[in-house]
């Protein structure tokens, strides 16, 4: 796409000059608190998200310290619940989701040629309430009983009659990161909607802005159904009433409806933004157009529509009639069709291209690579009666890790890499960087690739303990996840390194690069496109 | 700002209406269930016997499954564990409840049928599990289920099991006193 500015470049510079002058950031902290700027907002997401994700990791590193060996060693069994549970939550609604927000932020404008978000004073509100949602369940960690040790699915009963007096501080945690998604999303879609430069339709728009898009839909209309089940668990444990009480003429099973009604989608609330990045990355450093761009908008809207008709392949082994487990069955066979659309493009988009190997293609690469295995082992689980022996076991541990790990998370960093020359101005250490995407392919899947076979062979999750047949492949998964946990050190090493300082970025970056944000000096101004570009 | 307002409202009225949808879904789930009779739950309301046609050509084991929640300190299960009938025949079948502690108690019987299908089948004429039963500390009482098996029961069912889970509600009952004639349905 070709871009023209409405001013020339040397008029844009002495523009820039004048806003230094007028910007008006107060200094320290009080820029953070009040700031209403995008870039702003969109650093605090990333930084929280990377905060949020080595806490959520260190979880992970008990519970490996844990199941390092059989037997009991480290911790008591209600206190693995613990962190079981809280690194689901951490990680789900913590760092994945955050990330993708901040990624969000920060390029959405730039992609459209806006000068802000749409809200920025709400921005700074979904922001803002993040920290305290979190500070309040990892501060229920130390209530006398503990912290909430149901599982992230807080499958009634366990998290109503069963839980401890942490639970109402999780409902309202919960609460508040329900709110910040929903403010964030409704942002999102105004922005999208509202802002774009004149001259870029809709089918013009970069698929990453298209994702989150679709994304931010979804967002609208699960974490709702999140709040209100939530809400449930809340009065059935304080309030006396009772959906989930069968004495009271409720039913447990009603809980896992509602929760995968929200659960599924959310599932691609974490997956699509993910899509988009890749869809960003592949293009520019196979130096070819991205293979069918219309294909890929209408594939990931077809997976967000069908993600509300597939919840109930969570719950097969919950007696449901074969009727409704072979509805659900075809229904989740038939994302692996959308899905495989994309693999295909991005494939055909490297097809003959002149690649070269930076680290955001590297992680990307691994990603088109590893999300596909994650994608199969799904397929795998969503055939009814397999699934009756797979259940439970660490096989779904494995699946949903690949996706997650391997894919969200993945292409998460990907993504830093890729846009971290145009938010600092700086060019990371490219050398610190292959290490640092070496040592994190070997180890996570050290880590998670002999998952499927403990799984397999029976393993139940969410276990403290195992049966000695485990032991060998269980020790290997630890070691993995040690080396993968202090593998993201060395990203915290560039990440600094390239903040303060390394060879100056040009505008373009990347050599393949295209699109609004690669127009913009590097480091990006603080205001962008304050006069909107002109798309031809 | 002013122009995005309209596009918000229509954004907050989905987030609203979601958030209605997931407390929507608990009588759906209910209604869903009813008409497919897939949860294994059998109708709250007695059914009048029709002059079924009783099938002896066919015989289906009935196991009876009756097990107090474990706040209920009534002791509570079936005369028999099994009976088999022919479709159509008209049975009753008595389980005992005891209160073994020294106060007043009601309970509140809740049926499952396995398999779930099975349940639209199972035709109860009488059940003590229509309404709460109030026993007083000490005393014991034999509570009737009459039931038939509709002789429509497809052909690849040949066990059904009737589990019952009795639920101590003495304190939901005290707060409905004033109602009492209305309580049960």
């Amino acid at each position: 796409m070709s871009v023209v500015t409405t001013e020339p470049n040397e008029h844009a510079e002495q523009h820039d000059h004048e806003h230094d002058h007028h910007d008006h950031k107060p200094a320290g902290i009080k820029r953070w608190l009040y700031t209403t700027n995008h870039k702003d907002i969109g650093t605090m997401y990333l930084v929280f998200a990377l905060i949020m994700f080595f806490i959520g990791g260190a979880m992970a590193m008990v519970i490996r310290l844990e199941l390092f060996q059989p037997g009991m060693q480290f911790v008591e069994p209600h206190f693995f619940n613990q962190m079981t549970t809280v690194h689901g939550l951490i990680m789900v609604f913590g760092a994945v989701m955050p990330a993708f927000t901040g990624l969000a932020n920060w390029m959405i404008p730039m992609m459209i040629g806006a000068p802000d978000m749409a809200l920025p004073r709400m921005n700074n509100w979904s922001f803002w309430i993040l920290p305290f949602a979190f500070l309040i369940l990892l501060l229920s960690l130390f209530m006398p009983g503990g912290g909430p040790s149901f599982g992230w699915t807080f499958y009634a009963p366990l998290s109503t009659t069963y839980s401890g007096d942490s639970t109402a501080l999780f409902v309202f945690s919960v609460h508040i990161m329900g709110i910040s998604s929903i403010m964030g999303a409704i942002n999102v879609i105004v922005t999208i909607w509202n802002m774009r430069a004149p001259g870029m339709t809709w089918m013009k728009m970069p698929l990453f802005v298209w994702t989150w898009f679709i994304t931010a839909f979804l967002l609208i209309m699960v974490m709702p159904v999140l709040a209100g089940v939530v809400t449930m668990v809340l009065t059935d444990k304080y309030f006396g009433t009772s959906f989930f009480d069968a004495a009271g003429g409720g039913d447990p099973v009603l809980f896992q409806h509602i929760f995968w009604f929200f659960g599924h989608p959310e599932v691609y609330i974490m997956i699509l933004p993910a899509f988009g990045i890749v869809s960003a990355i592949i293009p520019t450093f196979a130096r070819k157009r991205l293979f069918g761009y219309a294909s890929m908008v209408y594939a990931t809207a077809s997976i967000a529509i069908l993600s509300f008709l597939v919840w109930a392949h969570h719950m097969f082994t919950t007696g449901m009639p074969v009727f409704a487990t072979l509805f659900f069955m075809y229904a989740t066979m038939l994302i692996a069709v959308p899905t495989g659309v994309k693999v295909f493009n991005w494939v055909a988009t490297m097809w003959r291209g002149a690649m070269t190997f930076e680290v955001p293609m590297m992680f990307a690469l691994a990603f088109i690579v590893l999300f596909t295995i994650g994608g199969f082992s799904g397929l795998m689980l969503a055939i009814t009666p397999a699934d009756f022996q797979y259940h439970d076991t660490y096989f779904v541990v494995a699946h949903f890790h690949y996706v997650l790990v391997t894919g969200a998370v993945f292409s998460i960093v990907a993504a830093v890499y890729y846009w971290l020359p145009k938010w600092t101005g700086n060019m990371y250490d490219e050398t610190l960087g292959q290490w640092h995407f070496w040592c994190s392919l070997i180890s996570v899947n050290l880590l998670f690739f002999p998952m499927h076979f403990v799984g397999l062979a029976g393993m139940p999750r969410r276990i403290p303990d195992y049966a000695l047949q485990f032991a060998d492949f269980n020790a290997f998964i630890s070691i993995g996840g040690f080396m993968f946990g202090l593998s993201q050190l060395i990203f915290v090493w560039v990440l600094i390194k390239c903040a303060r300082g390394g060879v100056k970025a040009t505008d373009q970056v990347w050599e393949g690069a295209e699109g609004l944000e690669w127009e913009v000096p590097s480091p990006a101004p603080y205001h962008t496109f304050e006069t909107p570009p002109v798309i031809k | 700002m002013a122009h995005h307002k309209p596009l918000i409202g229509k954004l907050l009225l989905v987030t609203l209406a979601m958030f209605g949808f997931g407390f929507a879904l608990v009588p759906l789930y209910d209604v869903f269930c009813d008409l497919t009779g897939i949860n294994g739950k059998t109708a709250a309301v007695a059914v009048t016997a029709d002059n079924a046609v009783i099938d002896t050509s066919r015989e289906i084991t009935i196991e009876f499954l009756a097990r107090p929640n474990k706040d209920m300190p009534w002791v509570f299960k079936p005369e028999v564990h099994q009976m088999t009938v022919h479709p159509g025949e008209i049975h009753i079948m008595n389980y005992l409840a005891e209160n073994p502690t020294g106060r007043f108690i009601v309970g509140q019987a809740v049926p499952s049928v396995s398999p779930g299908q099975a349940a639209l089948y199972f035709n109860k004429i009488e059940c003590f599990c229509f309404s709460q039963q109030q026993l007083d500390g000490g005393k014991n009482m034999l509570m009737p289920l009459q039931f038939y098996v509709d002789p429509a029961l497809p052909a690849h069912f040949n066990t059904i099991t009737l589990n019952y889970t009795l639920y101590d509600v003495t304190q939901v009952w005290a707060a409905q006193q004033p109602q009492q004639d209305n309580i049960g349905e």
